[in-house]
Order: C-alpha cells, then structure tokens, then sequence
C-alpha cells in the first residue's frame, strides 16, 4: 500500500510537469487552431534562460534562495516571452492565411532549428542546472517520501493554472482572445486587433513553456538541447487526451499520463510505458474523440 | 602555436632528406602516391553521449599530433578523419560508409557505445578495413569478425568485477538491477552481474528497466526500494546515472550504487552530487596512478586541454597509438598485413594498462575501482584479468 501511495506521488509530480506544457499547447491550439510543434524547445529555452540567468541573479540576490529563485523564474519567462513573440512573428505570421499543413511543418521546421542551434551555442553534452532552491529536508509521513521539489511542483501548476483561466475568463485580454478564437474575422471588425491577440498568446504560452522548463530542470537538474522532445511530444499527448483546446483538460490529461508512466513503470515494466500511455489515448479518442473535456465542433460549412 | 613547430620540424627534416637522397614519396612501393595514412574516426561528438565522443576525440587526437611530431608512421603523416554520429541509431553506420567509401580511409577507430559499434562493425568488416573499439565493452562487438578489435576489456569481465566487489569488499548478499533496455552495453553488464553475483550466493531481489534518455526514475526506485536490496546495480551511461543517484536518495534507497566504465564522464558529479557519495565504478583507468606512462599522458593532455581526462581519453589515445604500432609492424596500410599485425598484439604498453589481443580480438587488459568520496574520484582497487 505504501508503496503503491509512493507511486501515485511520483505520479502526480510527473503529471504535474506534463500538464503545464500542456497548457502552452492547449492555449494556442485554442486561438490558432493550430499546434506549435516548437513548444517543447522554448520549454528547453526556458531551463538554459535559467541556467546562464542564475549566475547573474546571484550576483545581487543570494541564491540558493526562495527570493533568487523568483527573479530567475520570472526572467527566464520574460526572456522565453519575447522569444515566443519572435517566433510567431517570423516564422507563423507570414503564413497565416496559408493552409494549416504549412504553419505546421513550419512548426517542426522551427523544433529543429532551436534544438540544433542549441546544440551550437550551449553544446550537446549535459550541463547540471544550479540549485535554485535550498534543499528542505524531505519530508517523510507513514513512510513516504514527497520531496520539496515535487511539492514545488505542484503548487505552482495548480497557481498557473488559476493564472491562466482569470487571464482567458476575466480580463479584457482574455475576452479578445476568446473572440479571435471564436472568429477572426469578426472580432477585428469589432475593434479586436488580431496580431496583438495572438502575439500575447504566444507571450502568456512560451512563458508557461519556461516555467515548466525550470520547474524540470530543479527536478532533474540535468539539461541538454535536447530536453524538451521527449516532454514535449508527451505533452501533446496529455493535451489531445484532455481535449484540445481546454485548460483544466490540458491539466487532467497531463496527470493521467504521469501517474499511467510512472504505475506502468512501477508495476509492470518501463518497456510498455510509452506503448500503454498511448494506447490509453486511443482508446479515450475512440470514445471521445474531441478528448475527456473537449467540446465538441461541429465543422462550419 | 606549439603544434605548428613541433610538426615542421620534422616536416622539413624529411623534405631535406628528399633532397638530399632523391626520393620520391609517391615511388612503386608507398601507396598509391599519398603522403599521408588517412585514418578514420566516427563518435559521439553531439547528442546525449557527447562527453564520451569529445573526450575520445581529444584522446585521438593527441595520439596523432604525438606520432606526426614523431616523423609519422613508415615515414608518412596520419591523417584523421572524424565524423559526428550524433550519438543516434543509425548514424554511425552512415557515417562509418562515408569514411570507408569517399574518404578512403586505411583504418577506422570507434564507438564507445556498444551499440553504435554494433552498427558500424559489419560495415568495416565486409569493407576488409581493420576497426579498434577504444572502449565498447559488448561480446558483440568483437564477434562480428576478423576484421573488429578493441583496446578494453569486456562486459563479462566488468561485470564480474563489480559483482565480486560487492559481494566481497561490500559483503552484500542481496542487489537489485536498473538496467537501460536501450543499450546493448547496459544489457550486457546486467547480464554478467547477475550471473556472478548469484553463483557468489547472492540474491536479486529486484530488475528494473528504463530507456536511455529518460529522467524520471521515481517509478523504478520506489520499486526498488521496497525491494530492500543492500545494493543497486545500474549498468547505465552517466546521463542517467546522475540522476538515478539523486533520485535513489530522495526516496531514500539507502545502499550504494555500483556502476561500470558507462559512468565515466566529467559530468557524473556535478549533475549527482551528494547523492553519490559512497558509490562506486569500474573503468579502465585512473588519473591517481602514479605510473610514468599515465603521468606523461596526463600531462600533456592537460597542457593542451586544461582539463583531467576520464577513461574514454587514454583509451582513444590507446586505440590509436595501437594502430601505428600495427601499421609500423606490418610495414604497410594494407589491411590485411595491418589486420594481421592487430591480431597478433602482445604485452602492448599502452596507457590504460599493458594490452594483449587474444584470439578473439579482445584486449586482456586489468581494471580499476573507483569510489566517489568527498566529491572526488577515488582509486580503491585494481583487478586483473
């Protein structure tokens, strides 16, 4: 039992992780109708903006520290922000009103070339991420151990999470955003300026995509260029699986793919992880196919 | 700077002694009119095993400005060629075509993972172009033919070392096993400890498996953990072994890890930390040895690269240095004199250790045990064959 609780913990902080890229790709699914395939490499920007940020942050604010971490954090989203800015301003814009296959081989066009200029500028080999929190002793209760770092974790999805949805529900942004989503066409003739919409879409995205960049990082302090393929195609896995689209679908898809890969792994054998996650999601698409809490569409003629 | 004189000295000595013999370098007898032995090179230079190719690199290439200072071998230059694999399936086979094929070379140094030897050895094989393995430790390797030999030694030997180590200098009766299904190196190493650790009267009481390049172990450890085992094998690659240590703790797996020469990298430590105090590993070499062919190996390296090598350094260094010795030995680059001349290797003073290439063209060659204390890699003892 208590072994079985230990692996619904690691679970949960895995899930926890994917639901937050998640997000980023669920966000700008939502308005775009389209998947930025490039979402787990700003998701990898992210933790190398913290890495060559963090020595500059201690030079004024000690670090390890709660406070250090913050400004780390936040920099390293502001920085991944303005890259999410650029990129959609080079590389989709001009494409927008071309077929959706073009934006999204761009897409994967764009994964490339960060994962391999990354590979340029920071050099392929592992680097260890510095510690940006001090070390809270772990906490152990009935012979479980939940570590500072997954609690962390939790906490700041679920925050972001809340963020996200007052963003989209309750500010005058998020109504603009909602209304290009629904019609383009309509919303700029109502005085909703598009391109703005979708820039902070990207902006709010890629800096979600940092975030969880270094929430990875803090827990598996070992980052490479090539960090975010492998979170990111899970990721989209977890966001389809919610319903596309979706925040708090976004979220939950997220967590079933964690706690699946880590009892999969746990219990069976990690060779069957990636096979069984997967084939949940078809089976949950065969059921549902706009996902658990998609809505669905019906296709305008 | 010093590169540069080093290699016109001789340059100009053999010029003059053109000139003043009336030689010809492209004379009936030299191959073929180049006055230079092309020799390849394919590793990990980028991608998850980057550190492996690069210090591999750095080892070779050492060896080579060495013996071109030296005048060269049958009085002509080594010319290296390298090539990335990117450390990914499928590219060291393509890499290894290009090499044999385009660039023609004589002979062909590389991987350090199994697996990617694995890919590339049929193709020298098929090519008759000698290939020397620095430091894949799979039966395997070796196995695909004539024409593949190797300067480390093998899996069964490794992983009979540690299993020995932990069952005799660590006295455990009982070990669990996280092995990579990945890499056929990890595979193999599981293997072989398993076997031994069980005829000592040990007794496995947990196998876990994950796939190279993850991050996550938590699943695995807890499993492991209420397995209870005294200690916890992990045949990995230092890309995961980092984290598995910290993760193995955090959850408060108590023994310690043991690992193989996989594990050998500069960065193990600063990505574990703490978390592998007390584990230990074997490779093929340690910087702590006080002999003097490790001593001046190491002080050049660290002139030219400011930095102290791992294994996979000494160990290209040795792969090369082997394969001049051979081309001298047989008094030409014809691959089937040079094959000939490899096979018949003895008592080889490399700086890994003294090397013979038995009849299975595998290096019968000491290892060491390293323990990580106080952050430090630290020597604690030398098995023999």
């Amino acid at each position: 039992m208590t072994e079985f609780l230990q692996q619904l913990i690691n679970g949960l902080a895995l899930g926890s992780i994917l639901a937050l890229i998640a997000l980023g790709y669920t966000m700008v699914y939502g308005i775009l109708r389209f998947i930025n395939f490039a979402h787990g490499d700003v998701f990898m920007l992210g933790a190398f903006a913290g890495f060559y940020l963090a020595p500059k942050v201690a030079t004024f604010v000690p670090l390890p520290s709660v406070a250090g971490a913050l400004v780390v954090f936040g920099l390293a989203m502001a920085v991944c922000a303005a890259l999410g800015v650029l990129i959609e301003r080079l590389a989709y814009r001009p494409l927008r009103q071309r077929p959706k296959l073009a934006v999204l081989i761009t897409a994967i066009g764009v994964s490339l070339l960060l994962e391999y200029s990354g590979q340029f500028c920071f050099g392929a080999a592992n680097k260890k991420f510095p510690d940006l929190l001090p070390a809270w002793p772990v906490a152990k209760v009935l012979g479980l151990s939940v570590n500072s770092n997954q609690l962390i974790v939790l906490a700041v999805t679920g925050l972001l999470l809340f963020a996200l949805r007052f963003i989209v529900l309750k500010t005058r942004m998020g109504r603009a955003m909602r209304a290009v989503s629904f019609n383009p066409e309509a919303a700029a003739l109502m005085g909703v300026n598009p391109d703005a919409v979708i820039s902070f879409t990207f902006a709010l995205g890629s800096a979600l995509a940092a975030a969880a960049g270094i929430l990875y990082a803090v827990s598996y302090p070992s980052i490479d260029p090539l960090m975010g393929v492998m979170p990111g195609l899970k990721a989209f896995v977890a966001a389809v699986l919610g319903g596309i689209g979706n925040l708090p679908g976004a979220a939950l898809g997220g967590v079933i793919i964690g706690v699946t890969e880590t009892l999969v792994s746990g219990y069976l054998s990690s060779t069957y992880r990636d096979a069984i996650a997967f084939a949940i999601l078809i089976v949950i698409l065969l059921v549902k196919p706009s996902g658990l809490l998609g809505r669905k569409e019906v296709e305008k003629v | 700077m010093n590169i540069w004189r080093g290699q016109f000295i001789p340059l100009a000595a053999l010029a003059a002694g053109c000139l003043l013999t009336g030689c010809n370098p492209s004379s009936p007898g030299t191959d073929a009119g180049s006055a230079v032995i092309k020799v390849g090179e394919y590793g990990s230079l980028t991608g998850s095993e980057a550190t492996f190719g690069q210090s591999t690199h750095k080892g070779i290439q050492q060896a080579v400005d060495e013996i071109n200072a030296g005048g060269g071998v049958l009085g002509k230059k080594i010319e290296l060629h390298t090539e990335d694999d990117q450390s990914q399936a499928g590219q060291a086979a393509t890499v290894v075509r290009k090499l044999i094929s385009s660039d023609g070379v004589a002979a062909v140094l590389g991987e350090v993972a199994s697996s990617r030897s694995l890919e590339a050895a049929p193709i020298c094989q098929q090519a008759g172009i000698p290939m020397i393995t620095p430091s894949s430790t799979n039966p395997k390797v070796t196995e695909v033919g004539d024409c593949i030999f190797r300067v480390c030694f093998i899996d069964p030997f490794q992983g009979t070392v540690m299993a020995n180590f932990a069952t005799k200098t660590l006295q455990a009766r009982t070990a669990a096993v996280l092995t990579d299904v990945k890499s056929d190196y990890s595979l193999g190493l599981a293997k072989f400890f398993k076997q031994q650790f069980t005829a000592s009267g040990g007794t496995i009481v947990a196998e876990e498996k994950y796939s190279g390049g993850d991050k996550d172990f938590n699943a695995q450890l807890t499993a492991i953990k209420a397995a209870g085992p005294q200690v916890v094998f992990v045949p990995g690659y230092y890309t995961e072994a980092g984290l598995i240590a910290l993760q193995a703790r955090q959850l408060g797996v108590t023994g310690p890890l043991l690992g193989g020469d996989g594990w050998e990298s500069s960065t193990l430590i600063p990505v574990g930390g703490a978390a592998l105090e007390g584990d230990s590993f074997s490779t093929h070499f340690s910087a702590d040895d006080t002999s003097p062919a490790v001593q001046g190996f190491l002080q050049t390296f660290k002139q030219r690269y400011h930095e102290t090598p791992d294994a996979m350094a000494p160990l290209g260094y040795d792969a090369m240095m082997l394969l001049a010795d051979a081309i001298r030995r047989a008094g030409s680059t014809d691959a089937a004199k040079v094959r000939a001349a490899l096979a018949a290797t003895k008592d080889f003073h490399g700086v890994t250790g003294n090397i013979t290439i038995d009849p299975n063209r595998n290096a019968s060659k000491s290892a060491v045990i390293l323990t990580i204390t106080n952050g430090r890699l630290q020597y604690v003892q030398t098995v023999a064959p």
